[in-house]
């Protein structure tokens, strides 16, 4: 068989090998709470019948792995089973369907995640780039310093700081970015503008200081001397010789901030009381919520082994080393 | 015809004196840059804050001195809190809990990983792909949500938030651990421990270890970073150190609201988590930028 | 071998190429710069080839690039001026630099492996600059790279091109890289040890096809290396270099039989060291009929027989690949052989370094080629030679002291050693002390792999002659590894010769190294590169007459 292929297929395999395996991990989640779990949910609605109601609905009667493979099956369906905020005593019998209280919210999450990629990405690259030339330059230790003391503040403080010097000092942007089903799409992009700036500024710092050492790695080469000492300009060592090199790098580059951008978006979302997948998770972990809090977890879970795996495939099928087998 | 001078007279004379430690320290400091300098000052800083604050503070840790978010005043130097407790009193109890639980946590993380690291460098096979493939699968997970999940779990407290954390930031350590122990390992010197009759602890811990200790020392400000920071987030969130434990984390998100109203007091605890992180950073910056140059002398 | 014989054309030297006067070159390390060379004048002629020589650290590649006008990040040129052809390289400006690299001044890189761009194929990167400075349309510069090609002879010329880098062995990319710096027929060519990462045999080809091109296009060339007898067959002209400055120069000729000073001299004496074998009587280690391999792929050892005898030396001779690393191994029981036994002082060593004794690890040392690695750079000179004593001999405090005193005397080294660290040390008593370190288990066996290839020569022979004392002291055995045939004719008493996990031949030293031998034995001995500047024609003429056959070579 064709090496990319072959390896592709390996990695392909891999992923879904730990795909199963942390969906069985956050799944194993609900067998390790304490026996009287129930209790402590129904709080003064708990008669033995209201529990033995609540353990039915949530399968606690069934074997476990019966109820994983349930619990799976629905998942791959959408179906991602009931919150516990609608049984008991606070929601006298109004089920929720968890998918229902995630879906809105993931389309918010998302739409917050894009229109920060599509600034972060490009930004971050150029500067990266840039820094990696004019190594060792002013511009270069300037750039370090900013980002490193980015890189070290807390999420919570850039967006308080932001908030209050863009939108309460000068009430420019919007200080919270409550959107609702219905908001029109501009204001929408008006209303997220402080948040996807909080994380642009997170994410630039981490991507372009990886770029900037992913280049200068790159650059360090022997056939980069070679390629300069064959008289070939600038402009050309990089498009020519060091770029086609450079995917593996930049991919893994990108692939890592953008996990790192769904994970950021969970802290943005509490301080701007942005109706993401964030607040949600954090809200049902307060609530004890579990079978939303799984769910959540799921979703940023496979959102971040898809995205290392996309990154590995990319290094895989630009490696001369396996395109071009002995 | 010739014969060799043993020693040094044929060779270049490349031995240099070797310095006490205190003066290559000295040394080592003066050519400093600054936000190294900057760096240092403000860790000693917080250390000395974080050691001494029950002298330092002017209140009790929790006990309510005077009126719910008092604005800044001679008495209570930053106002009060939403319940009334002391601002600064809290800040400064608050270096001593968070710095310390944070220090705790990355300890124990290193304690974890950094055995289990060494110690797979050394077996290699099955008990490598066992343990690698098993962090592999932990490190799929983003960190926090996983945290965010157990806490869910098991419900939020100071004793299991350090664990927790301490657990899932051990499988970084243990990834760096092993590659640079890997990097030990194949050296002669290793292989010929091994043909002299070693014991498994003077490898790891008179072959491997000393050469293993400038990334690690590295390593261990900058996951100290990340812990600080992921505890800080979980306690903004209300997830982690519990109240009435004064904490910089949960106190950003006590007094948020303030900040709609203009003050800036609920960003002084944020600021010092920041500046805090910010000058391990430089520091830890600079001792890389040292160790992994040119060497002056070991 | 003649010396009379002039076969080398004699290359009729034009008009002043490239005129290098005080040059000074200064590193960075730490904020500080320090010189690396200091003060080197160098004339170089239209169609002369000027072979640059010296130890590592004599600044032999830094003046080779500086030729370019280039200088590595972290060095910079200080002082001094470099004209090549009218052109001030110091003044010029980076663009006028640049049109001059590749077309006018090619680099041949030592490591072609790392220097061919692994995204895009050989042919590719050889009409590269040709095309881009439009000397050459592609289809002419792609006919004249497959043409250069079989001028290097190269196998299958026509197709080599458009295989990747990876795709090609090291002796063959080595090649390719010269057709690239070839390809614009450029006035002057640097060559940075172009063969050091080479098995000899494959040295041989790689040398012949040099030579050859440059001579057929009468270009200038620098050939920069540490082996005399390397560039004793390139070279018109040799500057012998040692820190950053000139020892002396001469036609190659003059310089090889007539040098003037002592530092030179002391370089070509290496070569002269031999000691007469001694056959053995008792049998001290017995290796039969050993295979091992590495998991479950191939066989490295091959039902290996190999005797080592009682106070003498054993060299093991072969390229890389030969399984001769392996058997040590083996020996050390890092390695536990799937056939075969191995037998120590008559008795049987259990094959695995678990089940030995103490005793039995404590009687074969091992002696490393990189004493660099083979010590804990964390450990003192105390502790590396002490620790032996203490763990087999039970040696504490001032017993162990006094102890790691005494080795170091043994070793020609004094007290002032006792607590240096590793980096505090040269290379020549950084293996002293690894050597001092096997003493210390005061052995029976001492297994040497490669101890003296990573060193410079002088220290080598200083090595050497230690070796050769201490056995004389102390009756201890060697198994002496090594692909270095002057090493062995230095030291061994027997000598066996491995290929391909195969035992070739062995014997006494004088009946090894005396014809007629097997056919593998005669392509590597003959293959060792002599001091006599014929030595390489003289071989080419002999190879073309009898062909010898029989060996099948993956490099060729």
């Amino acid at each position: 068989m064709n090496p990319v292929l072959r390896t592709v297929l390996q990695r392909l395999g891999l992923g879904l090998v730990t795909l199963f395996v942390v969906s069985v991990i956050i799944f194993i989640g609900i067998e390790l709470l304490p026996g009287d779990f129930a209790k402590a949910i129904l709080g003064q609605a708990a008669t033995p019948d209201t529990v033995a109601a609540f353990q039915r609905t949530v399968g606690l009667d069934k074997a476990p792995v019966e109820r994983y493979f349930a619990w799976i099956l629905g998942v791959i369906q959408g179906d991602f089973g009931v919150s516990f905020s609608g049984l008991g005593a606070l929601g006298g019998g109004q089920e929720r369907t968890v998918a229902s209280l995630i879906a809105p919210r993931l389309y918010n999450t998302l739409f917050l995640a894009s229109f920060t990629a599509i600034i972060a990405v490009p930004l971050a690259l150029t500067l990266g780039i840039l820094a990696a030339f004019y190594r060792n330059s002013v511009f270069d230790r300037v750039v370090n310093s900013l980002t490193l003391t980015t890189i070290s503040f807390p999420e919570f403080f850039v967006a308080y700081i932001l908030m209050y010097f863009l939108a309460i000092k000068l009430p420019i942007f919007y200080s919270l970015a409550n959107v609702g089903a219905d908001t029109p799409l501009l204001e929408r992009f008006a209303r997220t503008t402080l948040p996807a700036m909080t994380l642009t500024l997170v994410i630039v710092a981490h991507m372009m200081r990886m770029t900037r050492a992913a280049i200068i790695n790159l650059l360090a080469s022997p056939y980069i001397e070679m390629a300069y000492l064959k008289g070939t300009p600038r402009m050309q060592v990089i498009l020519r010789h060091a770029l086609p090199n450079a995917w593996a790098p930049i991919a893994t580059v990108i692939a890592f901030n953008l996990a790192y951008l769904v994970v950021g978006v969970v802290v943005v979302e509490v301080v701007y009381v942005y109706p993401g997948i964030g607040q949600l998770m954090v809200d049902s972990v307060s609530a004890r919520d579990i079978p939303v809090v799984q769910a959540c977890a799921l979703i940023f879970a496979v959102t971040y082994i898809l995205l290392n795996l996309a990154a590995d495939i990319i290094s895989i099928v630009t490696n001369p080393r396996l395109l071009h087998p002995r | 015809m010739s014969a060799e001078t043993p020693g040094m007279a044929v060779e270049p004379p490349i031995v240099r004196r070797r310095r006490g430690f205190r003066s290559r320290a000295w040394r080592g400091l003066k050519k400093a840059p600054p936000t190294a300098w900057f760096g240092l000052i403000v860790v000693f800083l917080y250390v000395f804050v974080a050691l001494f604050a029950s002298w330092i503070a002017p209140f009790p840790e929790s006990e309510a001195t005077g009126a719910a978010f008092e604005p800044w005043s001679s008495e209570h130097l930053l106002g009060t809190d939403q319940l009334g407790r002391d601002m600064l009193t809290r800040m400064i109890y608050g270096a001593r809990n968070t710095i310390g639980i944070a220090f705790a946590t990355t300890i124990l993380a290193f304690l974890i990983g950094g055995i289990l690291g060494i110690l797979v460098s050394i077996m290699r096979g099955w008990a490598d792909q066992f343990v690698s493939r098993g962090v592999d699968v932990v490190m799929a997970i983003p960190a926090l949500i996983f945290a965010l999940m157990l806490l869910s779990i098991v419900g939020p407290s100071t004793t299991n938030i350090i664990l927790i954390i301490a657990i899932l930031d051990s499988t970084r350590v243990y990834r760096l651990t092993r590659s640079v122990a890997m990097n030990v390992v194949v050296m002669d010197y290793v292989e010929s421990a091994r043909l002299r009759g070693e014991g498994l602890g003077w490898i790891m811990g008179r072959e491997i270890l000393p050469n293993i200790l400038p990334p690690l020392v590295a390593e261990f400000g900058l996951r100290f970073c990340f812990v600080f920071l992921t505890i800080s987030a979980l306690s903004f969130l209300g997830l982690g150190i519990q109240p009435p434990t004064a904490d910089w984390g949960s106190m950003v998100r006590e007094n948020a609201t303030l900040i709609s109203y203009g003050d800036i007091t609920p960003l002084l605890p944020a600021g010092a988590i920041a500046l805090l992180t910010v000058a391990v950073n430089f520091v830890v910056d600079w001792f890389l930028h040292k160790t992994s140059g040119l060497r002056d002398d070991d | 071998m003649t010396t009379d014989q002039k076969t080398a054309p004699a290359r009729a030297k034009g008009e002043t190429l490239l005129e290098i006067r005080n040059l000074q070159i200064e590193g960075q390390s730490d904020d500080v710069w320090h010189p690396i060379v200091r003060g080197v004048d160098l004339t170089l002629h239209r169609g002369e080839v000027l072979g640059l020589i010296g130890e590592s650290g004599a600044g032999k590649s830094t003046i080779g690039l500086a030729a370019m006008g280039y200088a590595r990040p972290g060095c910079r040129i200080s002082s001094g001026s470099i004209v090549f052809d009218g052109i001030d390289l110091m003044k010029a400006d980076l663009e006028i630099k640049r049109k001059l690299w590749g077309s006018r001044i090619a680099y041949v890189a030592q490591s072609a492996a790392a220097a061919f761009n692994p995204a895009h194929p050989i042919l590719e990167q050889t009409i590269e600059t040709g095309v881009r400075e439009g000397m050459r349309n592609r289809a002419e510069a792609i006919a004249d790279a497959k043409q250069l090609y079989g001028r290097l002879r190269l196998p299958d010329p026509d197709k080599i091109g458009y295989r990747y880098p990876h795709q090609v062995s090291g002796g063959q990319l080595q090649r390719a890289m010269t057709a690239m710096a070839m390809a614009c027929r450029p006035d002057l060519i640097v060559f940075d040890e172009p063969t050091t990462a080479l098995d000899v045999t494959t040295q041989v080809e790689v040398l012949a096809a040099i030579r050859d091109i440059v001579e057929q296009f009468h270009t200038a060339a620098i050939y920069i290396t540490h082996d005399l007898a390397v560039v004793a067959q390139m070279a018109d002209r040799i500057k012998v270099l040692r820190y950053g400055k000139e020892v002396e120069q001469a036609p190659t000729r003059e310089m090889l039989t007539h040098p003037k000073e002592d530092y030179t001299k002391s370089l070509w004496a290496v070569r002269e060291l031999e000691n007469p074998p001694r056959a053995g009587k008792e049998i001290i280690l017995s290796i039969d009929h050993v295979t091992a391999s590495y998991g479950n792929s191939v066989t490295v050892l091959d039902d290996v027989t190999v005797k080592v005898p009682r106070g003498r030396t054993v060299a093991v001779v072969g390229e890389s690949g030969s399984g001769k690393s392996t058997l040590a191994r083996v020996i050390t029981g890092l390695l536990p052989p799937s056939k075969g036994q191995v037998t120590f002082e008559g008795k049987p060593l259990p094959p695995a370094l678990k089940q030995r004794t103490k005793d039995s690890l404590r009687r074969i040392q091992m002696i490393y080629q990189m004493a660099d690695t083979a010590m804990n750079p964390r450990h003192r000179v105390s502790d590396l030679i002490g620790r032996p004593a203490e763990l087999y001999l039970g040696l504490k405090g001032r017993a162990r002291e006094k102890r790691v005193i005494e080795l170091l005397n043994l070793i020609e080294l004094d007290e002032s050693f006792y607590d240096r660290l590793p980096a505090e040390l040269s290379g020549g008593q950084k293996q002293r002390v690894c050597i001092a370190r096997a003493l210390a288990a005061e052995p029976d066996l001492i297994i040497c792999d490669e101890v003296t290839s990573a060193l410079d020569q002088i220290v080598q022979e200083g090595i050497l002659k230690l070796l050769l004392r201490l056995q004389s002291e102390l009756n201890v055995s060697y198994l002496f590894i090594t692909h270095d045939i002057a090493t062995v004719r230095a030291i061994a008493d027997e000598i066996v010769v491995m290929y391909q996990g195969k035992v070739v031949q062995q014997g006494l030293k004088n009946e090894v190294l005396q014809p007629p031998h097997p056919a593998y034995t005669e392509l590597l001995l003959s293959s060792v590169p002599e001091m006599d500047p014929d030595w390489l024609n003289n071989l080419l003429a002999k190879r073309a007459a009898k062909p010898i056959s029989g060996i099948k070579r993956a490099d060729a």
